[in-house]
């Protein structure tokens, strides 16, 4: 049994119908997800109690939304019982004793969670290229990455694995893999899930999101874990609407802004024309495109990579070898016990980040960088408010490429971090927002960006929905899992 | 050459709340190590904080009462820095918008009032405890992390030992009489860390600051302020320079000892906790804690002058401590005379408190038992020689006077009709003692009203047996 015909709607039909139990469903899904872990490596660990989880769920009776679904979860969200690593080794062994809040709203509608996905160390990369357990593999090119952080999440979907997976957002890391493995996936906008029990990388701007092959799915899976949570102060109390039961593809009047700072220079012309094909079909159906400009765009890597770094430097502290995770052997005194604890368990790129972090909030840098970036950032959230107070949606690519090669950016950091640009912005603004396949260049998805208004989500799903049912592009098989069958 | 000195105070108290700042976790002392805990205070992957509005309230209750301005737009920072009781390597506290502001305690030395600013105050949370074991090993107890503080920074306004010493008493009183904190020393409810600099008079620039630790008592920290006094004025005084460093007082020897010294600026890289929206403090809720502000020492004081009749004196003594001034105010509540339910409180149960070496809270004396027993003086019930065996009886054991009294059969006689024929007998035995009162020896009543009261078994109300025995000895 695969995915890629299915929905959350389908599957829970069969399960409804009894057509198929939720102990047999699962079982499947974790024999489909063992053939294929070789080549793809979209997980980290495979939840061996997924099959016991389902047979209570047969025993309950399929009355949840999401009852015997099995979603595949990024592993730096917490898992209570089960192995959460955030790909690094110094979390190798980390066994954490609660459970995320999205992970308890999954499970109080009935959903299994099957495993834990593959991502960069700590969310910190895009590409999965600096995971302590390997480099994820994109289902449409092995030679080529999923793209990240939440890589694993978007091969597992793209694959057929699951039918959606929970990703994290911080600076595209859902849209990004989402654009390069031909799915959808939403960040929503800051606070409309709880961040309790998502280790940190940058808070102001972590959020949990969603990532389907169909727009539907995201919908569905997003109203169960949006909304409220005490243990999270930056979570909002605004309502959760029912996205799923309120999509919509109706365009007409839809008003939307395109910034031509989004046509960067450097974006591959096949993305460009299918973005562009995108646009034409919104105004078939009845949208306006007008060309707007975000003149702060420009700014935004720099911004972003200086809060960003900040944060993690001083969220990643905690990984001290004290109470939890890897501890360096054969210390002497306290100091020891920190410096080869975080010298051996963190990699390149997070002590590349940290560094960057703690310099930028050390008192003679202050001023200069983490002020200066925040102050930045305040300018940028209010050119994008302003363009959305006249339009109800911004568009544009999600990448500036389609997915690049294993190892071809790794040794070139600022390429890799100028790869964010287009995603950047909507975490800045903390706005909804999402990747939609618009179609292939060079024979590798490509992806159209999807911005909304604060909380409206619902305008991004109904959007996304639209071109999904114009260009179908869900029908299509990754071209390196073909025959594989 | 004549000195000046210079000396600033930062004073971390601990704030009375159920749970943590920042987590739900149980505050309470005495547990097992890290049961008072959760994920949050072991700063687990993934967990955070949440403001504990009651520990910002009292945070709030502090300020006011040192008169401080209220930040209406504040929000909490963090303070990075890595040790094994701190395990989230930060510390929430608040550095650019702190909670208070520009507030001040006055003291009075010498005679002469004063006012010693308070340059402003935070909300903190504390930090764990790490032990050392013998076997190599150290330990972490994280009960305590995570427990609210206030940081209350004083200006450098204070220029001797015994205005520090002063500021500190009137610090403690004022905040232990608002209820937000024990402002206990010794169980380190409330510690001291001081500045101190000395410089030429004259000198407008302040000499080099020195930082003096291991102050247990505010004692210490008069003591260890004056050894530092004339520490540095003897380096000066040599044509030496006084280091820039941080000393630990010993309280065997009164010395104080270098414990590090100080190279530049720790770099502790505030920012902003991203994980707590910016906190607005309504001026409606400000207004409403201010109008429930507990009375503070000094009104109660002057309410017992005016209103109770106290001494000044003694309403000194009764609003020394909260606990005495709450004691008394709720004796007298039970229609207790005030002046006698002082005299008490002053008198044998600060006697017994002393000799017993305990506090007011840890004997089974209540306000109520005392008031009744005072009750029993008044409407004579008792003797104030048998309500001597009554307070012992419930301070001891917590009795209630009034049964006690009853099953004792220690009620006062006062019905002449039982004593007049007392009386008449014991003089008819001994016609010395009349002679003797006749022959103006005034010892003699002392004699008869002791055989009276040997007869009762103390219980003879004195005042009535003076007066049918003066009646009868001036008629024979």
């Amino acid at each position: 049994m695969d995915y890629m015909k299915e929905t959350i709607n389908s599957l829970h039909q069969k399960l409804a119908d009894k057509e198929l139990t939720a102990q047999d469903l699962t079982q499947q899904t974790l024999d489909n997800i063992n053939a294929k872990e070789d080549k793809l490596n979209a997980f980290i660990t495979v939840n061996d109690k997924a099959v016991d989880d389902a047979k209570k769920i047969d025993e309950k009776g399929i009355n949840g939304r999401l009852s015997g679904i099995p979603i595949a979860i990024k592993d730096n969200i917490v898992t209570n019982g089960i192995k959460t690593t955030a790909a690094s080794k110094i979390l190798y062994n980390f066994m954490p004793v609660y459970s995320a809040t999205v992970l308890e709203k999954l499970e109080n509608a009935g959903a299994i969670d099957i495993g834990k996905t593959n991502l960069d160390e700590f969310a910190m990369g895009s590409s999965t290229e600096t995971s302590h357990f390997g480099t994820s593999k994109n289902p449409w090119d092995f030679s080529r990455v999923p793209g990240g952080s939440s890589g694993g999440s978007a091969a597992a979907v793209a694959s057929g694995d699951v039918v959606a997976a929970l990703g994290t957002d911080t600076g595209g890391s859902i849209r990004q893999p989402a654009a390069f493995n031909g799915i959808f996936g939403i960040k929503p906008t800051y606070g409309r899930v709880s961040r309790w029990g998502v280790i940190a990388f940058a808070s102001s701007l972590d959020q949990v999101g969603v990532m389907s092959k169909r727009v539907e799915d995201s919908a569905e899976v997003l109203s169960v874990i949006a909304g409220h949570d005490d243990h999270d102060s930056t979570s909002s109390e605004k309502e959760v609407p029912d996205y799923r039961a309120n999509l919509n593809k109706d365009m007409t009047g839809v008003k939307i802004a395109v910034p031509k700072e989004f046509y960067h220079e450097g974006t591959h012309k096949d993305v460009l024309d299918n973005v562009n094909k995108a646009l034409d079909a919104y105004k078939k159906m009845g949208a306006t495109v007008e060309e707007v400009s975000l003149p702060s765009l420009k700014h935004a890597v720099e911004v972003y990579y200086v809060l960003a770094s900040s944060e993690a430097s001083s969220n990643l502290q905690r990984y001290d070898g004290v109470r939890y995770g890897y501890r360096a052997k054969d210390v002497k005194n306290i100091k020891d016990l920190f410096v080869n604890s975080r010298s051996e368990g963190f990699g390149d790129e997070v002590k590349r980040r940290i560094m960057l972090g703690t310099f930028a909030l050390s008192a003679g840098a202050y001023d200069a960088y983490f002020k200066k970036a925040a102050q930045v950032r305040t300018i940028f959230i209010n050119e994008m408010s302003n363009v959305l107070k006249d339009y109800d949606l911004i568009m544009g690519p999600s990448t500036t490429t389609p997915a690049f090669k294993i190892g071809e950016k790794v040794d070139d950091p600022l390429a890799m971090y100028m790869n964010d640009i287009l995603t950047i912005p909507a975490n800045l603004a903390g706005l909804p927002a999402a990747s939609v396949p618009a179609g292939l260049a060079d024979g590798m998805p490509v992806g159209l960006q999807i911005i909304g208004k604060p909380f409206a989500e619902q305008d991004v799903f109904n959007a996304a929905y639209a071109l999904q049912e114009e260009n179908k592009f869900y029908e299509q098989i990754p071209t390196a899992l073909k025959g594989e069958d | 050459m004549n000195f000046e000195t210079t000396i600033g105070l930062e004073v971390h108290v601990e704030l009375k709340t159920k749970s943590k700042m920042y987590s739900p976790s149980p505050v309470a002392y005495g547990a097992d190590s890290n049961v008072n805990t959760n994920v949050i205070d072991f700063g687990f992957p993934g967990t955070l904080p949440t403001v504990n509005k009651n520990g910002y309230r009292l945070g709030v209750m502090v300020a006011l009462a040192l008169n401080a301005e209220i930040e209406h737009h504040t929000h909490f920072d963090r303070k990075n820095y890595f040790y094994p009781d701190n395990p989230k390597a930060y510390q929430i506290t608040q550095q650019d918008k702190p909670l208070g502001h520009d507030g001040y305690v006055e003291i009075e030395v010498d005679g002469k009032k004063k006012k010693i600013g308070v340059e402003e105050l935070h909300v903190e949370e504390d930090a764990g405890k790490n032990t050392h074991g013998n076997n190599g090993y150290s330990y972490v107890d994280l009960n305590r992390q995570g427990t609210p503080l206030i940081e209350i920074v004083s200006k450098p306004d204070m220029h001797s030992p015994e205005e520090a010493y002063q500021y500190l008493e009137n610090l403690r009183k004022i905040i232990q009489f608002t209820g937000a904190s024990d402002v206990k020393m010794e169980e380190g409810s409330m510690r001291v860390d001081t500045n101190i600099s000395i410089r030429p008079v004259g000198s407008d620039t302040y000499g080099t600051k020195v930082e003096l630790k291991n102050l247990n008592s505010f004692n210490h920290v008069k003591l260890g302020l004056a050894y530092e006094e004339k520490r540095q004025a003897n380096i000066l005084k040599q044509g030496g320079r006084i280091g820039q460093e941080t000393r630990r007082f010993d309280e065997k020897t009164g010395e104080t000892f270098l414990m590090r010294v100080k190279s530049g600026a720790d770099d502790y890289r505030y920012f902003p906790e991203p994980d707590l929206p910016d906190y607005d403090i309504s001026p409606e809720w400000v207004a409403e804690i201010k109008a429930n502000l507990p009375e503070s020492a000094a009104k109660r004081r002057v309410r017992y002058i005016n209103e109770l009749g106290i001494p000044e004196y003694d309403a000194g003594v009764l609003t020394d401590t909260k606990e005495m001034s709450d004691f008394f105010d709720e004796a007298v509540s039970y229609k207790a005379n005030p002046k006698l339910v002082s005299n008490w409180l002053m008198g044998e149960v600060n006697g017994y408190l002393n000799e017993k070496k305990v506090g007011l809270l840890d004997t089974k004396l209540t306000p109520e038992h005392l008031a009744k027993m005072i009750n029993l003086i008044s409407d004579g019930t008792i003797s104030s020689k048998i309500a001597k065996k009554v307070f012992k009886e419930t301070i001891s054991n917590g009795t209630e006077p009034e049964e006690w009294v009853k099953s004792k059969g220690l009620v006062q006689e006062s019905d002449p009709a039982v004593l007049k024929p007392m009386i008449l007998e014991i003089l008819d035995n001994n016609q010395q003692s009349i002679d003797d009162f006749k022959n103006g020896k005034d010892r003699a009543v002392g004699y008869l009203v002791g055989q009276i009261m040997k007869q009762t078994h103390g219980q003879a109300n004195p005042k009535v047996v003076n007066k049918i025995l003066m009646a009868e000895l001036n008629s024979r």
